[in-house]
């Protein structure tokens, strides 16, 4: 069961992409793998206002991922709580990941040789803290939200 | 072991708090200031860190070898770049004095050091970028307030309603204002957009104006107009503290909202609504009065328009509207100490005409394009000598081969700066600065309705040699003999100076970076603002004493834009979050999400021209072409075509950012010296540029 959801206020957002560079430069990033990304869909008139909504895409740490399965060196794994991260001592940078991934999230890292993927900061969040994007987000659009049973 | 380090954001000039963690040696993090900012940082504020390690920037001081602009550079050391400055700047002062000596900076909190050491070299010529940008809303601001565009706070979170003419302040990206905007909306508040495009702010708001390009200043007669005919403006506030309202009433007669919905190509009831609704919600409404409006030859009455409206709402020293601008002497503080104000005032009159041919300018930095007519003139005097400090006039002001046709007679030009700008790459000097998170900066005021206290500090060792301003100015002082103007060898003591007349020391910054010197909001009572108004009248000035003695009109009656003429366009451009102007163009981190801009184009003209989304388009002026991609849109004006400034640049060492995209002030040739009579802003959107399907759009490819 994922404890955890990034979710995007809409409304709050102005689509400067900060959340984009503040997880590259948390990750150590160089030019290359993207790891979050927001969007528009194309302008459209509403009432005589030309609007439009942005959306937020990361990892969307699977329930049965595909990438932890066809991982040959079990580098991906999945925890407990959710999170879907990559064991980079393990990782060979093979890219089966990204393969079997339907939205090819995994990425390479030319840096590392290996692969990258949102884990929700995963480092941070172990310290008590909240992902690089939500943290940095420029409005606060972006939340980190802890998901409670009913 | 890890380190928090309290700083300053350099990457624009907005200059927002951060906080800095650096671990060995190395920054691990950066996020805005907690206390002000609650870690909000921009996207360009987290590329702070890909600014640091480029190595795509002057890495020591450089002399010109051959021709200026040939690239052909000789590294130095600082004693030798100081010398080289020393002895050609001695020469010039013994030939032509030392007014024949400029120095041009982007404003903001720290040009007391460049102003002090001009103004200490005995000349009076500093000047800065302001003609292409807040030039007329500044002198706007002056006439109808005596205050400047700073003298007023926009209480914008606590507004009913927000008005915006063709600020995109959502792209501009202050991140503690666009905050307040976000937090106006959450509760509640309206946001109207006037624009010939529309942009990311625009689609955050519940009015939008689509005008014809050139016409703003017909909507803002035909609001006040309108504003007037219903009576929705605060008639107390308005006896009480302007003068000249019955000569705007009488002024405004022929605006009508009808007239208006028809010059700018909008619908007459959508002005009345609006103006029923701005009605509903005064004073807690902001009309905000442009940041950059360099743009038409009517953008300083434009501006004037909206202050206007302004004063008609009443939003003067209100929750939710213009707060006056509070500083150390409102909370019983004395303020920092300045170079400037140790060094005797150059008698010369300036070389840009300004205080003495052009009485109703705001003397502090002048004009700079005027200058470029000084140094081809030679009238009032010869100029012999530029510094630029972290100013580019090849990306801000339009035409740069105007300006370097002008250059060609001044002897020394000097760029001092973090990266190579277009005008460093033509210098004959470049001094480097450390990036701002290398270096520290003197302590700066900021003013509000709760004014501080703030400090930069350096958060790690410079990767290069490059030094810190303060010490660059310090070297070139003492090398001219006037170190004495400079009291201080470390930063420690630069700090200690400024501060000794406040009664805080530095230590003081450890907490937070930064002191408040008031726990609670300052507010004056609005009953009783007399004396707060600098105008010669001490009113608000509808009727503007200053200007009708220079023998412009306070109130300008309309004319219509020129047409564009069959088969061209107006070029108009603005800015995105991404990216600072030319700034930031080459970052690396900024360049991956847009390595170059694209021509906005409205569908039925693209569709006319045989142009689809993606296409490559030549954009002509009379001799500069550029190719760029064109993004075709329903949502931009026919008449005008857009792009985010700042592309298309040829500083060959910037390899990410060479060549990329277009540059829209190459294309605005003859534009360096239109200026606005009235307001000094210089009129950057009065270009029409031809555009055409590229010939390099593949069709076929025939090579063996």
């Amino acid at each position: 069961m994922n404890r955890y959801l990034l979710y995007l206020n809409a409304k709050r957002c102005i689509g400067c992409h900060g959340c984009e560079i503040h997880c590259k430069v948390n990750k150590n990033l160089p030019v290359g793998p993207i790891l979050c990304e927001i969007s528009h869909e194309p302008l459209k008139n509403v009432r005589g206002v030309p609007k439009t909504e942005y959306s937020f895409r990361s990892c969307y740490q699977c329930e049965d991922p595909y990438c932890v399965s066809i991982c040959p060196t079990n580098a991906m794994q999945k925890r407990e709580d959710g999170i879907v991260f990559i064991d980079y001592d393990a990782c060979i940078g093979c890219m089966a990941c990204a393969g079997a991934c339907p939205w090819q999230i995994p990425q390479y890292n030319p840096a590392t040789g290996k692969a990258v993927k949102c884990d929700y900061c995963i480092d941070r969040i172990d310290k008590g803290l909240k992902p690089a994007c939500v943290t940095k987000c420029t409005t606060h659009a972006l939340k980190f939200v802890e998901l409670q049973e009913f | 072991m890890g380190k928090t380090i309290w700083s300053m954001c350099g990457m624009c000039s907005v200059r927002c708090p951060i906080k800095v963690e650096v671990d060995d040696g190395d920054i691990s993090w950066i996020e805005g200031n907690p206390h002000i900012l609650d870690r909000a940082l921009c996207p360009k504020g987290s590329a702070g860190k890909a600014l640091y390690n480029d190595s795509e920037r002057p890495q020591t001081p450089l002399i010109r070898r051959s021709g200026r602009g040939a690239g052909n550079w000789d590294p130095v050391s600082w004693e030798t770049a100081i010398d080289y400055i020393g002895e050609k700047l001695e020469r010039i002062i013994d030939k032509y004095g030392a007014r024949a000596i400029m120095m041009s900076c982007r404003g903001g909190p720290w040009a007391d050091l460049y102003k002090a050491f001009i103004h200490a070299l005995g000349s009076p010529n500093f000047t800065n970028h302001d003609s292409a940008c807040g030039r007329n809303v500044h002198h706007a601001s002056l006439s109808i307030y005596g205050l400047g565009r700073k003298g007023f706070v926009y209480d914008i979170k606590n507004a009913k309603h927000l008005v915006l003419f063709g600020r995109n302040i959502l792209a501009a990206l202050r991140v503690a204002e666009v905050n307040q905007v976000m937090d106006m909306l959450d509760q509640g508040g309206t946001l109207t957009y006037v624009d010939v495009r529309q942009t990311l702010t625009g689609v955050k708001a519940q009015n939008f104006f689509q005008v014809k390009p050139g016409t703003d200043y017909a909507l803002a007669l035909g609001m006040i107009n309108e504003v007037l005919r219903i009576g929705a403006y605060d008639k107390e506030f308005v006896d009480k503290y302007t003068i000249g309202f019955e000569k705007l009433e009488e002024f405004i007669q022929p605006y009508t909202a009808a007239w208006a919905a028809k010059e700018c190509g909008v619908k007459e009831k959508k002005i009345k609504s609006f103006v029923e609704q701005i009605g509903a919600d005064r004073p807690k409404v902001i009309f905000h009065p442009g940041w950059m409006l360099s743009r038409y030859r009517d953008s300083f009455y434009h501006s004037r328009a909206l202050q206007i409206l302004n004063v008609l709402m009443g939003n003067i020293e209100t929750k939710g509207g213009q707060i006056f601008a509070k500083g150390p002497g409102d909370c019983g503080v004395k303020g920092l100490r300045t170079l400037d104000s140790q060094i005797p005032k150059p008698e010369e009159k300036r070389a840009d005409g300004v205080g003495w041919k052009y009485k109703h300018f705001d003397k502090g930095p002048g004009l700079f394009h005027l200058f470029y007519d000084t140094m081809t003139t030679q009238d009032p005097y010869p100029i012999k000598a530029l510094i630029c400090h972290r100013h580019d006039p090849f990306n801000c002001f339009p035409d740069p081969q105007a300006q370097k046709d002008a250059l060609a007679n001044v002897d020394l030009l000097i760029s001092v700066d973090t990266h190579y700008s277009e005008f460093g790459w033509f210098s004959d000097v470049i001094l480097p600065e450390s990036t701002y998170l290398e270096r520290d900066t003197g302590i700066a005021t900021q003013k509000g309705p709760k004014p501080r206290f703030i400090v930069r500090r350096k958060a790690v060792e410079t990767r290069f040699n490059t030094k810190p301003g303060w010490e660059i100015y310090k070297l070139l002082a003492e090398r001219m003999g006037v170190g004495k103007y400079f009291p201080y060898e470390t930063i420690e003591d630069y700090w200690n100076w400024q501060l000794e007349p406040t009664g805080f020391k530095i230590e003081d910054f450890d907490e937070k970076g930064f002191v408040s010197l008031t726990d609670k909001p300052i507010m004056y009572d609005r009953e009783n603002l007399e004396g707060k108004f600098k105008t010669p009248s001490g009113k608000i000035e509808i009727i503007s004493s200053k200007l009708e003695d220079a023998g412009l009109p306070s109130l300008k009656p309309y004319e219509p834009p020129c047409k564009p003429p069959k088969g061209k366009f107006r070029l108009v451009f603005g800015r995105s979050p991404i990216h600072a102007h030319g700034h930031t163009i080459n970052n690396p981190l900024l360049n991956e999400l847009l390595p170059e801009n694209t021509l906005w184009i409205n569908k039925r003209v693209a569709d006319r021209l045989g142009l689809n989304d993606g296409d490559l388009a030549d954009v002509v002026s009379d001799t500069f072409k550029g190719t760029v991609k064109v993004h075709v849109t329903e949502f931009i004006h026919p008449e005008a075509v857009y792009t985010v400034h700042g592309f298309g640049r040829q500083v060959p060492l910037q390899s990410r950012a060479y060549h990329a995209g277009l540059s829209d002030q190459k294309l605005m040739e003859g534009l360096l010296l239109h200026m606005d009579e009235a307001g000094g802003g210089l009129c950057l959107c009065e270009k029409f540029v031809t555009v055409r399907r590229s010939p390099r759009n593949p069709r076929r490819s025939v090579e063996l």
